[in-house]
């Protein structure tokens, strides 16, 4: 991939996605609906974020918002200095849904070919990023299974190796794991983020578990449904190395604690 | 455990001798010695009956009564033989009595037919391994199917139904022999100059349409209701009118095959083009995928049982209607000018003969394509098993 203009060497506290004022009203026949309402927010290079909050609060639709999976309706967005469009024609991020989506006519190997053969890559380089990802993922071996003949947990790590094949800076994962029970969550959960310690990726997250968020993140953005809007910024200064263990410590409770105060309180009690 | 298998066991004879349709055989069997099994035309022209023949009786008993005492592999032998041994000789025999068969003849036919139908269900409940049960699988429709064909035989030639209402498969089987040039001929004028290339022509045009109509939603709000209408069309008004346009040949054949197969194809693409999902088809728009990417990888292995479903449909469709517009003005060769001339001289062997060409044709072609789709759609939930 070339994207000159997309890199270039300036501090690591660059931000990857510049969100200012940002509104998105879907017209619907019983008039508009309000999913997201000014919102600011500034990410970093390297930073882990997470959205978090209630059905409804807009967070998804934030995170369609930055892949150009959905339009703003006002607003402005950067993402890698430029319109979310642009960033996806370059194919700027790896996008991980909620669940799998693997080709079911394809091999595991043959579905992280996938994004690689649209992009035109050379066979020699799609087999060594297919075996890079598989391993990463702690997939190898399963390259000729096809995905009905793995487990949730394994569909949704080689998805995430598909995502990864792509080699983008920035990853956006919407609710990856939400459909697993908690012991391959909790597994996940650490792998990913021993591959984001490994990698130094761009990680927006969408997550509905506190610990989850509290867990993975360098940042949580708590959310707050009708209209969508942020309610609150809380970082985490949690060390980069954590394990699972650190969900036991004081910081870990407090700041789990700010994220479940800021979300009783955007909730509106209204329903 | 052991009281589960007490209670399911009910009080009275024992397991093995609970063979209900091997006692109605006996009881057929015993009857028919009392019954007349022909009625023969005597020299002063009175009928006189003719007694069922008491040795083939008792071996029929014999070998029922010894089935059911050894429920191993002799057992069936025994059915076998006592059952194929008893319709061989009525068979045998069933011409001299043609339309004068008796009582005792139809429940000797009955109690060989009782037998062969025990033999089968017992065969199915065995299970073998590999090769052996392959050729088991092979072998009961095998016998079930002659049975029919025996059934049809000796009930046709026993009760002398007229030959032009239903002929025996023996005389349809001759004919086939017989006539293999003329059926061969036919085969070649209506599936390989009619069928075939009509069918890669619908087929291929309805799906080059249903891509169009996905790129062109103008196509798809304007051609998908009057391609509607069109299939509506019915192909015995249709026909006739192709026959004039595209004359005689197989022209005229090729154009009813298309006009009958081509909605089924659109329809179907179309649907399989639809029922991509969300998620999927988001994903190719974050790899910022091409709309031919997007239609080659995701779309259209996604529409394959769709697909394969219209040319399974299709696939009986255009035998259909090449036979039909056959009816319409042919040369003097192809299974539908066969059926309706054949039939207007009332040689209904032949008609039954072509019945038969074209019913194995038919049936050899959508397996083909079935086979086809197995291996094409192996992914999908409804072939993985």
């Amino acid at each position: 991939m070339t994207e000159p203009s997309l890199k270039e060497p300036d501090s690591s506290e660059k931000s990857v996605i510049q969100i200012d004022d940002l509104s998105l009203t879907f017209e619907t026949n019983d008039g508009p609906v309000h999913a997201l309402s000014h919102i600011d927010l500034s990410i970093a290079e390297g930073e882990f974020v997470s959205l978090i909050g209630p059905s409804g609060c807009g967070k998804t639709t934030l995170l369609r918002v930055i892949a150009d999976l959905e339009r703003a309706t006002g607003g402005t967005i950067s993402v890698n200095g430029v319109s979310p469009e642009e960033a996806r024609l370059h194919r700027a991020y790896g996008y991980v849904f909620q669940a799998a989506a693997l080709y079911p006519w394809r091999t595991i190997d043959r579905n992280i070919a996938l994004p690689l053969e649209i992009m035109g890559l050379s066979k020699k380089e799609q087999n060594s990023r297919i075996a890079k990802n598989l391993d990463l993922v702690n997939l190898t071996g399963f390259e000729k299974k096809f995905p009905w003949q793995l487990s949730g947990g394994m569909q949704q790590r080689a998805s995430i190796a598909r995502a990864l094949a792509v080699e983008p800076h920035l990853l956006l994962m919407d609710e990856p794991f939400g459909a697993l029970d908690e012991i391959v969550r909790d597994h996940l959960n650490e792998q990913l983020l021993k591959l984001w310690a490994k990698t130094n990726k761009t990680v927006v997250f969408v997550t509905h578990s506190i610990p989850e968020a509290v867990f993975l993140s360098s940042k949580i953005v708590v959310m707050s449904p009708r209209p969508g809007r942020v309610h609150d910024v809380i970082d985490c200064g949690l060390p980069r190395d954590r394990t699972l263990d650190v969900r036991e410590t004081p910081q870990f409770l407090e700041i789990a604690h700010r994220v479940r105060e800021g979300l009783k309180a955007g909730h509106s009690y209204d329903d | 455990m052991s009281d589960i298998t007490a209670s399911s066991k009910a009080p009275g004879l024992p397991e093995e001798w609970r063979e209900p349709l091997i006692w109605l055989a006996i009881l057929c069997t015993i009857t028919a010695l009392f019954l007349p099994l022909a009625f023969l035309a005597g020299d002063d022209g009175i009928a006189k009956p003719l007694r069922s023949p008491s040795g083939l009786c008792v071996m029929l008993i014999a070998g029922a009564i010894a089935s059911v005492r050894f429920q191993s592999w002799l057992g069936d032998l025994l059915l076998f033989l006592s059952s194929h041994l008893t319709a061989g000789i009525l068979l045998f025999m069933v011409p001299a009595y043609s339309g004068a068969a008796g009582w005792g003849f139809w429940l000797l036919l009955i109690s060989s037919w009782l037998l062969a139908w025990q033999l089968v269900s017992r065969l199915s409940a065995h299970r073998l391994e590999g090769r052996l049960q392959t050729l088991l699988d092979l072998a009961i429709p095998i016998i079930f199917g002659l049975w029919l064909l025996l059934l049809w035989e000796m009930v046709v030639v026993g009760a002398g139904v007229p030959f032009v209402l239903l002929p025996p498969p023996s005389q349809i089987g001759a004919r086939i022999a017989e006539s293999l040039p003329l059926l061969w001929a036919d085969f070649q004028q209506t599936f390989l100059l009619g069928v075939l290339p009509g069918y890669v022509i619908g087929c291929s045009a309805g799906f080059v349409v249903a891509v169009l109509v996905d790129k062109v939603p103008f196509l798809q709000r304007g051609l998908l209701p009057v391609g509607n209408m069109a299939s509506a069309l019915p192909i015995i008004g249709v026909a006739p009118i192709m026959v004039m346009w595209f004359g005689f040949g197989p022209g005229s054949k090729i154009a009813v095959v298309v006009i009958m197969i081509f909605f089924p194809m659109l329809v179907n693409t179309v649907a399989g083009f639809a029922a991509a999902g969300n998620m999927e088809k988001d994903l190719m728009r974050t790899y910022a995928a091409s709309y031919w990417q997007t239609l080659l990888k995701l779309r259209l292995p996604n529409a394959m049982p769709f697909i394969f479903n219209a040319l399974k449909i299709n696939s009986t469709l255009a035998l259909i209607g090449a036979i039909v517009a056959e009816f319409f003005g042919s040369p003097t060769v192809g299974m539908g000018f066969r059926i309706s001339t054949e039939f207007g001289r009332l040689n209904t062997d032949l008609v039954w003969a072509t019945i038969a060409v074209a019913a194995l044709a038919g049936s050899t072609f959508y397996g083909l394509i079935a086979l086809i789709e197995r291996r094409i759609t192996f992914w999908h939930p409804s072939a993985r098993g």
